[in-house]
Parts: C-alpha cells; structure tokens; sequence
C-alpha cells in the first residue's frame, strides 16, 4: 500500500469508529462530552508515559481511559450535587484536567517526547511512518491495526447493548422502570468514547475526533428519524468526509485534520440546506407553498364575501387592484395568489375583476366551514 | 520580595491582562452560566481562531486590534450558525456547539498550516492563541484589553435589566415585547468580546474555565444576581492575579494552566463551602435531620412501651431499646444521650432511661403530628 491509500484507510476506520458512539452522544445531548474527554485524557497519557517511560506502552491507553472515565464519573457527581448544572460541571472539570496535563508536560518537557501540540492538533501524515512489525513482517501502520480494533470493538458493544442503548437514549424512564441499569449504559458509552478518542488522539488528533463524532451523526439525524439508519447514514458521511478533507489538504498542502474537520463541518452544510424535508432550502419552499395555499383560500372568501360570481356582486372589492389595499398584499403577492387561483380553476378573470367560477364557491364554502 | 516583583515589566503586563480577563469573562460568564450555556465560552473561542488567522492573511499585520476584529467577526458567524442550527433543526444546543467548535477550529487549522507555509518572517507568534502566551503581553495588548472589555462591561450594565429576565425568566422578557432573540445575540456577542481578550492569555482550550469556573463558585455564595456578578469578577481577578504570580516565582509553569488551577481550587472550596447549599452544609444538615429522626423515633417508642405499664415513668434498661429499633447501635446511645440532655428522658442509677413528663407531651405531640 503507498502512503496515500494507508492514510486514507485510517481516517476512515477513525471516521467510522467515531459515528459509532457519537449517534448516541447526539440523540443523548452530550456531544460536548466528547470535547471534554478528549482534553481530559492528556494527564492520564502523562501519568501513563512516567509510569512506563515509553510512549507506545498499551498503559498510556489504559491511563487515558481511566482519565476519560473519571471526567464522565466526576461531572456526573459535581451534577449530582445540584450545585451546578450538567453544561457548568463539564466546563469545570475539563479545563482543570487539561491544566494538570498541561503542567506535567511542561515540567519535564526536557526529558519527554510528549508535545500538548500533538494531542489536539495530531499528524496523520506520520502515521504511516509507525509500522506494525510482528517477526520482522511489516503488516502496516500501527495505527490502521489499533483504530480497527477500537472500531471492531465500538460496533460489537453498541451491537450486544443495541436495544438496551436505544431504549435508554429515547426514554431513559422506561428503561430504568424495565430494569436496565441507564446508569451502566451511560458508563459503557463513555468507556467507548474515551477509547476513541485514546485510539484517535496521536492519529488525527483531539479537535478532529469531535469534529468526527459530532458532526456525521448530527447530519445523519436530519435525514432520518430511524436509529440503526442513523448509525449507517453518519458513519458514511464521516467516511466521505474524511476522504474529501485528505484530498484538499493534499491539494492545498495544509493540515490534514484541519481539513477533515472542515469536510465535515461542509458536508453538514450540504445536509442542512439540501435534506429532504427537513433542510433548510426545503423548509422554505414548504413555506412558500403554504403561505401561497393560505393565499388562495383567503382570496376566495374574501371574494365570496363581496358576492363574486353572483349578482349581488361588488365589483370594487372583487378587483384585483384592491387586493393590495383590503387584505394589505404586496402587489406581486396578489398577482402570484391570483394566478395559483386561476390555475386551479377558483376563479375566472374578467378585465380587472376576479369572478368565481362554481368550483372557487365550493372551495370557499369549505373554507369557512372549516 | 513581592515588590522586587511588581517593579518587573514583564509581570505587571501579566498581572495586569489576567486581572481584566478575569473581571470581564468572570462577570459575563455569570449569564453564561445562568442560562445553562456554559460551554458557550469553550465554543467561542475555538470558533475565533479562523478569524485570527484569516485576519493575519489579509493584512499581514500582528496588530491587536486587526487580530481580535477577525476573532470576533468569526464568533459572530459561529454564533448565527449555533443559532441557524438549534432554531431551524433538531439539533440541540450541544449539538451545534460541538459542530461549531470543531468544524470553526478545523478551519483554523487549515489556515495556520497555509500560513506557515508562507515565506515571510512575520508568521511566528499566531500559535500563541492556541495555548496562550502571557509573557507576550505588551502595552498594546493591554489597551486592546482595556477597550473590548470595557466596552463589554458598559454594554453589560446598560442591559442590565434586560439581561437579569433573559437568564432567570425569558418568556416573560418575549411577552414584555422585548426582542429576546436580540438580546440573547448581544449578550453572546459580549463572550466573544471576553474570550477574545482571553486568547492571547490563557489560549483556546483553557478559556472555557475563565468563563464557567468564577461563576459557578459564585453562584455558591449568593442567591443574587448583582452578588453573583460581583463576586465571579472578584474570583476571576484573583485566579488571574495568583496564577500569573505563581507562574512567574515557580519556575516551568505556564501562566494559563496556573490561572485555571487556581480557579479550580476557588470552585472547589465554593463547592464545599458555601453557605446553605454547600456540600459540606449537606452533609451536616442530612447528620442533624438524622439524628433528630432517631431520637424522636426513640422518644415515641418509649412512649409506646410506657403504655404496657402502669406508669409511664416506667423504666428501660439499655439492652431492650436497642434491641427495639432497628436504627444502629450508635445512634439509639447517641439519641438517647440527647434525649436526656433536652429533659425529656432521664436516666436512672442502674443506666435504664424513662420518660418525664415532658417526653410524654413531646411523644404525644409527635403522634398528634403523624396522624
């Protein structure tokens, strides 16, 4: 494999491995916990790096993770309290774990290769630079090997736990009444969450993984209400996402992960304006063809009213004309109502006078019986 | 010593600039927190640093002014986009905050590496956003900090009224006809303004805590608005202070991981100590509410074995009550032993324990109150 397609296949098995656990960390409300875990996860890499000395020991993982959990398990307790809200406990927590990392670091910058660069901003064009040997075979970038396992991993556990999640995120009351523990789901989630973002951190960086885990499922939910859809529609956004982002960086010699997080944040803007019923361009012409329906039926029992069609008819009011001054309509307004209304048949044009034809009667008739 | 210090220019910068960031993202942070948008302040600075980096691409100039002008034209954007996504969609709050910060930040990204990859000297520096560079403060840093939060404050106080219904009572301010969604824009606007100043000092990531952390400690120690903004600046002043002469006298540490440092043992101690709703008041209160509980259950149950005798000064040894209630050993000795010192029990030469007349009235009293 050249070094392009191995990157590629890391961002996506990451793109992928995040849209996992970050479908339920959207539909949960919590996908800024996913910004605070991935800061959070710098002292316990720290910790890990003095306790062993070598940056590539399994331990930094399991440090990092303890230091995810912790984040998840203390904001919950200072929540608990009632003293702070769930948003305030959160914002507490990270940025002091951080520090701590921070000053690790720093304190002994002179005898370890661990930059606070490199966790949120991440290299993934080193990556392939890190093989996997096994008996002098190279068998690829270490980190291809361990985000598949993370991912293998992320799908197994939201497979076994699937309806045991789904219940609890949509109705977390029935699930606790039905004897599932919501508590120990929340903590799985985050176990996976944080072994993400352990996976991801020295590959693609923190800043990407949120990007990752937030963005994909975020545009997946406006395309489907449905869960198991939601999980396939964000992983492949990801997926795409990431590619699009290695292919400009590459053009535009910039930094990967930066790229990528913009892809998403692009492809998120493509779903936000173009989605199927819930988009932005598709909620305005509902809109449009709406307020124009609402038009059409004001016209005819506004002209229904002032007896058009019949011979009591007050062919003042019954003038186009005077719509713009009675129901205070712009001008274009009118003549678009007028038009739809022509076009359906309601009413019948004569000079200047709109007269109702039977058909625009019964319409209006209906109308105001409703 | 602390005069040698504060003779050195470098410091009196630092101190200087942490003290009005913490003033300003301490005060607004208040309303932040308030409406349960704290990772408002998280968000925002994130969202800025494409603003900074374009705005250096575009002018090619490091000035303060020219720097924050793009920071806060970027927040601006994030800001309609978070409020674009939450008012149009599905999509929570979280949700457009977590696509904002990450998305905003990306780009950043993108255009710091582009950045480097220019030829001309005059890139060095902009990295300093990221993690905050206090020690690069200069004069020019502080009066552009002096002017964007004083403006921020001036703009705080005008709206005061305004801003105190957006945070505890909204659909009153939309019913009044005030323009809530206005509102609500100008005072994220304001974060912006507080986290832009905050940038240079303490970086990106460790901004979020200069608005969350003085605030909700605050709020620990007042029920009041006009306290809790008082106080969050207070607090803020004095983490930017300490931290900023902590760095300085110990040696290797930064001055924005010092300052959040120290606002997370100011939280800490609000926390635990504040009046009424503290946790340590919390776990007093639920021992007082205990023990209350197990003397009264005591006093009734003496009351209920006096009825098996002819006289209700009947005496019980020790053994029997505690063998009678199912609360634990200790609190049976510890209730009785307040029993007897409110005169309502007493105790006899040989350690057994009856009622006086006024524990009867009080056991009575107690089954009035039950049934």
């Amino acid at each position: 494999m050249n070094a392009h397609l191995e990157i590629l296949s890391i961002a996506v098995v990451v793109a992928i491995a995040c849209a996992l656990p970050g479908t339920f960390l959207v539909l949960r409300k919590r996908a800024l916990i996913s910004d605070a875990i991935s800061h959070a996860v710098l002292p316990g890499i720290v910790l890990g790096f003095f306790m062993t000395g070598n940056i590539n020991s399994p331990l930094l993982m399991l440090g990092a993770v303890a230091a995810g959990l912790f984040t998840a398990w203390l904001t919950e307790l200072l929540a608990k309290t009632r003293l702070v809200k769930e948003d305030a406990a959160i914002g507490l927590v990270f940025p002091v774990l951080f520090s701590i990392g921070v000053l690790l670091v720093s304190r002994h910058a002179g005898n370890i290769h661990l930059d606070t660069d490199a966790v949120l901003l991440g290299e993934l064009a080193f990556a392939p630079f890190d093989r996997m040997m096994i008996q002098g075979t190279d068998l690829g970038p270490r980190s291809l090997w361990s985000m598949s396992a993370i991912l293998l991993l992320n799908s197994v556990v939201i497979l076994l736990l699937y309806k045991e999640l789904k219940l609890s995120t949509f109705d977390s009351g029935l699930a606790q009444a039905q004897g599932f523990k919501p508590h120990r789901l929340h903590y799985a989630l985050m176990t996976l969450v944080s072994l993400t973002v352990v996976g991801a951190f020295d590959s693609v960086g923190s800043i990407l993984v949120v990007a990752l885990m937030v963005a994909p499922p975020a545009a997946a939910f406006l395309l489907t209400k449905r869960l198991a859809p939601m999980i396939f529609i964000g992983a492949l956004i990801g997926a795409i996402s990431a590619i699009i982002g290695y292919g400009v960086a590459v053009l535009g010699d910039v930094s990967i992960a930066g790229s990528m997080a913009g892809a998403c944040g692009f492809s998120f803007l493509v779903v936000l304006l173009f989605a199927p019923q819930r988009g932005l361009v598709a909620q305005q012409v509902m809109r449009r063809t709406q307020t124009l329906h609402l038009g059409v039926r004001m016209l005819v029992v506004h002209l229904s009213h002032h007896g058009s069609g019949t011979n009591q008819m007050d062919e003042n009011e019954c003038r186009k004309d005077h719509l713009t001054q009675h129901i205070a309509w712009t001008a274009s307004f009118a003549n678009k109502v007028a038009e739809s209304a022509i076009k359906q048949g309601f009413i019948m044009p004569h000079h200047q006078v709109l007269k109702l034809t039977p058909k625009g009667i019964l319409v209006a008739q209906e109308a105001m019986t409703q | 010593m602390i005069f040698s210090i504060l003779q050195d220019y470098t410091l009196r910068h630092v101190i200087f600039g942490a003290a009005i960031l913490g003033i300003v993202s301490g005060t607004l942070g208040s309303f932040a927190v308030l409406r349960q948008r704290s990772l408002l302040g998280d968000t925002m600075s994130h969202a800025a640093l494409p603003g900074i980096a374009l705005a250096f691409m575009i002018t090619g100039s490091k000035a303060p002014f020219i720097l924050l002008t793009g920071a806060a034209l970027a927040g601006w954007l994030g800001t309609l986009a978070i409020l674009v996504i939450t008012g149009r969609t599905r999509i929570k709050e979280d949700g457009a905050q977590g696509i904002v910060l990450s998305v905003f930040f990306g780009i950043g990204l993108v255009l710091l590496s582009r950045i480097q990859r220019m030829p001309s000297a005059a890139k060095a520096g902009l990295d300093k956003f990221l993690f905050g560079q206090a020690a690069t403060l200069l004069t020019s840093d502080i009066i552009a900090m002096l002017v964007v939060g004083g403006t921020a404050m001036v703009v705080m106080l005008v709206l005061w009224k305004e801003f105190k219904l957006l945070s505890f009572d909204p659909e009153f301010l939309t019913a009044s006809g005030f323009p809530t969604r206005t509102l609500e824009y100008i005072l994220t606007f304001l974060i912006v303004g507080a986290v832009v100043i905050g940038l240079q000092t303490v970086g990106v990531v460790l901004m979020s805590a200069m608005v969350v952390a003085p605030a909700a400690s605050a709020r620990q120690w007042t029920n009041r608005l006009e306290g809790m903004v008082a106080l969050s600046g207070v607090f803020g002043a004095i983490a930017g202070i300490s931290g900023a002469l902590i760095s300085s006298l110990v040696e290797k540490v930064p001055t924005g991981p010092a300052i959040v440092l120290a606002l997370g043992c100011i939280a800490a101690c609000s926390l635990l100590f504040g009046p009424e709703r503290g946790i340590l008041s919390q776990i007093l209160r639920r021992q007082r509410n205990r023990q209350t509980y197990a003397a009264n259950r005591i006093l009734q149950g003496l009351w209920v074995l006096s009825l098996h005798h002819k006289e209700y000064q009947h005496p019980h040894a020790i053994d029997t009550l505690e063998a009678l209630f199912t609360i634990s050993r200790g609190s049976v000795r510890g209730g009785l032993e307040a029993l007897a010192s409110q005169g309502l029990i007493k105790k006899d030469s040989i350690g057994r324990f009856a009622l006086t007349p006024l524990g009867r009235e009080k056991a009575l009293a107690l089954e009035g109150e039950q049934s």
